[in-house]
């Protein structure tokens, strides 16, 4: 099954490695002659805007060489992408902005329990490889919904599906965007709205002209800069505390010094033994329903998320599909085992600090700078003037006047963005660390745009809309889908909705429990049928859905409806009549709502079903959409012969792909 | 070659339920025993803190290159390997 090489593409993935080698040591020499140009007194904010506005510039003018007038390339990058080069792209379509940002921080103030991120968004991946990834390549789809309508009888699937798709990828594209202002206004100092819409442009500029086949040459790009920004402070770190520079050998020290400090703290007087969370000790955020809880639900999300499944559309063959799954992987852990290590070092960084009696009008320089951001307070007031720390904490009894513990709260996007300047690293790391902030945050948000508007274009528009529409008009489609979906994600994250951004934890609960219960048992059961498949995914998306909305929007209601299966203590459970009793009494007006305020506060830490939170909503949406879908189908007449017949040549990997496009010129003739 | 996809299929399947329970066991199982492993301590990492920050994170990367040559060898086996 060979794949054609299409005019203008064959020197270009040819050369792949040249290429890309040529990119790296040119991106090498260019943080290098920055580092230099700073030596020689270029003021910072100089070198953080040639960083940003470099990096985006290369991006850009990939994303313009890779554009493309055909379907195929368009939709799939002429599934042509080799293995490795797509591992990396999924790498960089994977990591969020948050993850290379916040997940450090994450880790630093949860300990052990932290890691559960960090299992659950590599395990899925495992996932993604065995069940799902070679059969959806074989099948020969366009986009993820393109399957569910040809294993389950059409439009109303494929409806559904796009539903589903849209719903966890909406909100996480804007906190892609969102991310990519935060970055941008911090470090270079640009206004918060501005800095949203130019990510905005340079997000389009990288997946507008060339589709998937864009995207995926720039997220190789992408890829590469957020690594070697997230890799190289902690390297120089672990090189200059302990000598090796191989931190994730050598943060175990740090760990076992890390331990001693604590109890030292305790001792001393700067921690609360009641608050400090031992950093190895488990289960002191989440009990241990949750914290397996979440692992699952991440789990089974990542192998759900359409933008993540559509990457593996792009290979030259099903046997590429599968090495790329497992390239992705080993691509994402790069990151992931080094963010403990990254904890590891700053917690140490600072409870030395803390241990030693630091005075409060003795803090260091780099609390103040992202104290000034309102990202590090002390005592509950922001890290800026001295006089109000020492205030602050004056107004707590039996203050000590040396910082403590439980006095500083660190945002959790500090730890990454302020390493380098904790270890006393040039400017020019700080820069890097931003570039690569901002690679991260733009590669996830092109991934999730190119997946929305896909499904918009393809699936409602070609397939259910206007089947008998050029190719031509179907890409001035595309790309116009893009730019309203592009505009429509940077409005909404310009406004700073809090709620929104909160919801994107929802994308991967909603994801597992919407697609993967059809997914799965469209290819390894045969016997799954329309019916069954339909109303299993309704089932599962809605009790999904209920849980999530129910528990966070109405948590007065749910907590009276479902007390019965919640863990509420009996204390919990009297303050919750209390709070019911005073809003019912309270006099119309501003005290109802405050009253009702609190009781919906109070609300939303005991609404559950035995006590699961709300980011596990999956936990009860997957086993009902998979249940659904076997009761439903055994009920029901079992698929036809055609159907069957497709299922047993989706598992077959050889043979012509199972959708074949007249016109497209795909692989796989 | 001869094409078998009956078992083609149930070497598949089966390859699939090996990966499936070592990822239950390096997802969830090896991590119900966190306290007892943290007892065991490897160059200052407590083995239940290191299993789920490194551990499990390299069992999954070496399973899935394992699973793709395995996967390759039953389809080139069966006759049903692309060209």
């Amino acid at each position: 099954m060979a794949t054609e090489t299409k005019a203008g593409g064959g020197s270009f993935l040819d050369n792949l490695g040249k290429i890309y080698a040529l990119y790296t040591g040119g991106f090498f020499a260019f943080v290098i002659i920055l580092g230099i140009l700073e030596q020689l007194g270029v003021p910072n904010k100089w070198i953080g805007y040639g960083f940003v506005f470099l990096t985006i510039a290369v991006y850009a003018v990939i994303g313009i060489l890779s554009r493309t007038t055909d379907v195929g390339e368009y939709y799939v990058a002429g599934r042509s992408v080799p293995s490795v080069y797509n591992g990396m792209a999924t790498g960089a379509d994977w990591m969020s902005g948050a993850s290379f940002v916040g997940m450090a921080g994450t880790l630093m103030l949860l300990g052990y329990d932290g890691l559960a991120f960090v299992l659950g968004w590599t395990g899925g991946y495992v996932l993604v490889a065995v069940l799902i990834a070679p059969f959806l390549r074989k099948f020969g789809a366009y986009t993820v919904p393109d399957f569910f309508a040809a294993r389950y009888g059409g439009g109303f699937a494929r409806f559904l599906a796009v539903l589903v798709l849209i719903s966890c990828s909406f909100t996480y594209v804007v906190a892609q965007i969102y991310a990519c202002g935060l970055i941008a206004s911090r470090f270079l100092d640009i206004d918060f709205t501005i800095a949203v819409y130019a990510g905005l442009a340079g997000i389009l500029m990288c997946s507008m002209l060339g589709g998937m086949k864009a995207v995926t040459w720039t997220q190789v790009a992408q890829y590469i800069v957020l690594i070697v920004a997230y890799l190289t402070p902690v390297i120089i770190l672990s090189a200059k505390k302990y000598g090796i520079p191989i931190p994730q050998l050598t943060y175990g020290q740090a760990i076992a010094e890390i331990t001693n400090l604590e109890s030292s703290m305790i001792s001393k007087g700067l921690a609360d033994a009641k608050t400090l969370k031992p950093h190895i000790k488990p289960f002191t955020t989440y009990d241990p329903l949750n914290f397996f809880a979440l692992i699952f639900c991440l789990m089974v999300g990542t192998a759900s998320l359409p933008h993540i499944l559509m990457r593996y559309f792009t290979t030259p063959t099903i046997r590429e599909a599968r090495s790329s799954v497992a390239w992705s992987l080993f691509f994402i852990f790069l990151l992931y085992f080094t963010a403990p290590a990254y904890a590891a070092f700053s917690k140490l960084e600072v409870f030395t600090l803390i241990e030693k009696g630091t005075k409060l009008t003795d803090l260091p320089a780099w609390m103040y700078t992202y104290g000034k951001l309102g990202l590090v307070k002390v005592c509950n007031v922001d890290v800026k003037v001295v006089q109000d720390i020492v205030a602050a904490c004056g107004k707590i009894a039996n203050h000590p006047g040396l910082l403590r513990w439980q006095d500083l709260n660190i945002n959790t996007d500090v730890i990454v963005l302020s390493t380098p300047e904790i270890a006393g690293m040039p400017y020019v790391i700080a820069g890097l660390v931003a570039a690569g902030g901002l690679a991260a945050a733009m590669s996830t948000a092109d991934g999730l745009l190119l997946a929305i508007a896909n499904a918009l274009s393809h699936d409602i528009y070609f397939k259910m809309v206007n089947p008998n529409a050029p190719s031509a008009t179907r890409l001035i489609v595309s790309r116009i889908l893009l730019v309203l979906v592009a505009i429509a994600a940077a409005y909404v994250a310009s406004t700073k909705p809090a709620d929104i951004l909160s919801m994107v934890a929802w994308a991967f609960s909603l994801a597992a429990a919407g697609i993967f219960p059809a997914l799965v048992l469209g290819v390894w059961w045969k016997r799954a049928n329309t019916p069954g498949a339909l109303i299993g995914m309704i089932f599962g998306f809605g009790v999904c859905m209920y849980y999530l909305v129910g528990t966070r929007y109405f948590a007065v209601s749910f907590h009276e409806m479902w007390s019965w299966l919640g863990t509420a203590t009996p204390a919990a459970t009297a303050k919750f009549a209390e709070l019911k009793a005073a809003w019912v009494a309270a006099a119309p007006g501003a005290a109802k709502d405050a009253a009702f305020l609190a009781l919906d506060k109070h609300a939303q830490t005991i609404a559950s079903w035995w006590g699961v939170r709300n980011i596990s909503a999956a936990l009860f949406g997957l086993p009902v959409g998979f249940l659904t879908i076997f009761i439903v189908s055994l009920l029901t007449p079992a698929p036809s012969k055609a159907v069957m017949d497709m299922v047993d040549a989706t598992r077959l990997p050889s043979g012509d792909l199972i959708m074949q496009e007249k016109g497209a010129m795909v692989g796989g003739h | 070659m001869q094409i078998n996809a009956e078992r083609h299929w149930s070497r598949t399947s089966g390859l699939m339920w090996i990966m499936m329970i070592l990822w239950a066991f390096f997802s969830f199982f090896v991590h119900f025993f966190v306290d007892t492993l943290n007892t065991i301590k490897i160059m200052g990492f407590p083995l239940g803190f290191y299993m789920a920050s490194q551990g499990s994170l390299v069992a999954f990367v070496v399973m899935l290159f394992t699973f793709s040559s395995r996967q390759e060898a039953i389809d080139r086996q069966e006759g049903v390997a692309e060209e």
